[in-house]
């Protein structure tokens, strides 16, 4: 596989939200605007890189056995790390984000990437496809988090476009399952074109 | 009452699915037929409450009293990861009737995010041992109502006629957006 398959796969053709339908729970619940979706998938973006990285640093160290355990504390140790970071550097966004920073340890991709990519490559293709994935991901979380602003807050990235509140269901929970249910349904339409 | 507020409140108001949205990934995964909803659904109360209450414990007793809750990530997934082995071997060897129903949805639990989102919680809320049980065994039962009424839509969703591009994932969201407003009709009751 060439160098730019690895890493534009993670765009479109195996996009983890739009096709694979892995890491549902932060998608649906942090995407109330544009912003937040983008700081969610950079985020997860960061620890995806770091702990596929590192994972396949020690593949070889690792027992078989014990492989999936050792990835989950890989893992959790830079969650940690991106919790601190973000409590100390940005509070405001890790209020809004709350229980979901954690929440990226038990993220499927995360997990998902390490046992079926990172263990069997490079270093350097590893972080390739970390990265193409995970802003594939933050990507996914931008068009929703957009969609769902711009129809329920009647703004972008926080710019108002008209006066007024916009349609407060797509903010609400109700929105997040509506907007992806046709989300998905547009790029399985644009798939088959 | 205090209870019955927690317990209200867990099941419709703060709907673990439809609402807080942990635990997606098994109501979408395995919603398509009532009788393995069931089966997630008993396992998934089984471990949120063993989970809750032991978390709850080594959070207060050894994270907290060493003055190490950065900690709190790591040890927490360990915990449950753990604690589902541990639960597994367990109910091999007591009672294998019970393994064979809810054996093969424990494996699945460890990923499941409402497991480590409601121990977290727990401790983010500053229950007491009790409350953080009862919490925990009415976030499961919410879990069940929501994932055991969706598998029922899409059996017959199965049946119906649904526009060629709409078929399967797509339908279901919307299904399940459809459920999420019908439970914002709960709003309000409890705080």
């Amino acid at each position: 596989m060439s160098k730019l398959s690895i890493f534009s796969k993670g765009f479109f053709k195996e996009n983890a939200v739009f096709t694979l339908l892995l890491g549902l729970c932060p998608t649906l619940g942090t995407t109330t605007s544009a912003i937040n979706g983008l700081a969610m998938g950079l985020a997860t973006t960061f620890v995806l890189v770091m702990s596929n990285i590192v994972v396949s640093l020690v593949k070889n160290l690792i027992p078989d056995k014990v492989r999936i355990p050792s990835f989950i504390v890989i893992i959790a140790t830079f969650v940690t790390l991106v919790e601190l970071l973000m409590q100390a550097f940005v509070p405001d966004l890790f209020e809004v984000l709350g229980l979901f920073i954690p929440l990226i340890v038990v993220n499927c991709i995360i997990l998902g990437r390490a046992e079926a990519f990172a263990s069997k490559n490079t270093v350097g293709d590893s972080a390739l496809d970390g990265l193409g994935m995970g802003l594939g991901f933050a990507m996914a979380l931008t068009i929703l988090g957009g969609v769902r602003e711009i129809l329920g807050s009647g703004s972008l990235f926080g710019i108002h476009y008209m006066q007024g509140d916009g349609m407060l269901v797509f903010v609400l929970s109700p929105g997040a399952f509506l907007v992806l249910g046709y989300l998905i349904a547009f790029i399985n339409r644009l798939k088959k074109a | 009452m205090e209870y019955i507020l927690i317990i209200i409140s867990a099941i419709f108001v703060n709907n673990i699915v439809l609402t807080k949205f942990l635990g997606v990934c098994p109501f979408m995964g395995v919603s398509n037929k009532v009788e393995t909803s069931i089966g997630m659904t008993g396992a998934v109360a089984f471990v949120l409450v063993i989970a809750t209450i032991v978390t709850y414990l080594v959070q207060k007793y050894i994270l907290v009293a060493l003055g190490i809750e950065f900690m709190q990530t790591i040890t927490f997934i360990l915990i449950i990861a753990s604690l589902v082995q541990l639960v597994e071997i367990i109910l091999k060897k007591v009672s294998p009737p019970l393994y064979q129903a809810l054996g093969i949805f424990l494996p699945l639990i460890t990923t499941n995010c409402a497991v480590l989102g409601v121990a977290i919680l727990t401790v983010q809320k500053d229950f007491n041992l009790l409350e953080g049980a009862i919490f925990a065994f009415s976030n499961a039962i919410g879990f069940g109502l929501a994932l055991i009424i969706f598998a029922g839509l899409r059996e017959h969703l199965d049946l119906m006629n649904v526009p060629k591009g709409m078929k399967g994932v797509p339908i279901a969201f919307i299904v399940a957006g459809l459920l999420a407003m019908a439970f914002m009709g709960f709003s309000g009751i409890v705080k």
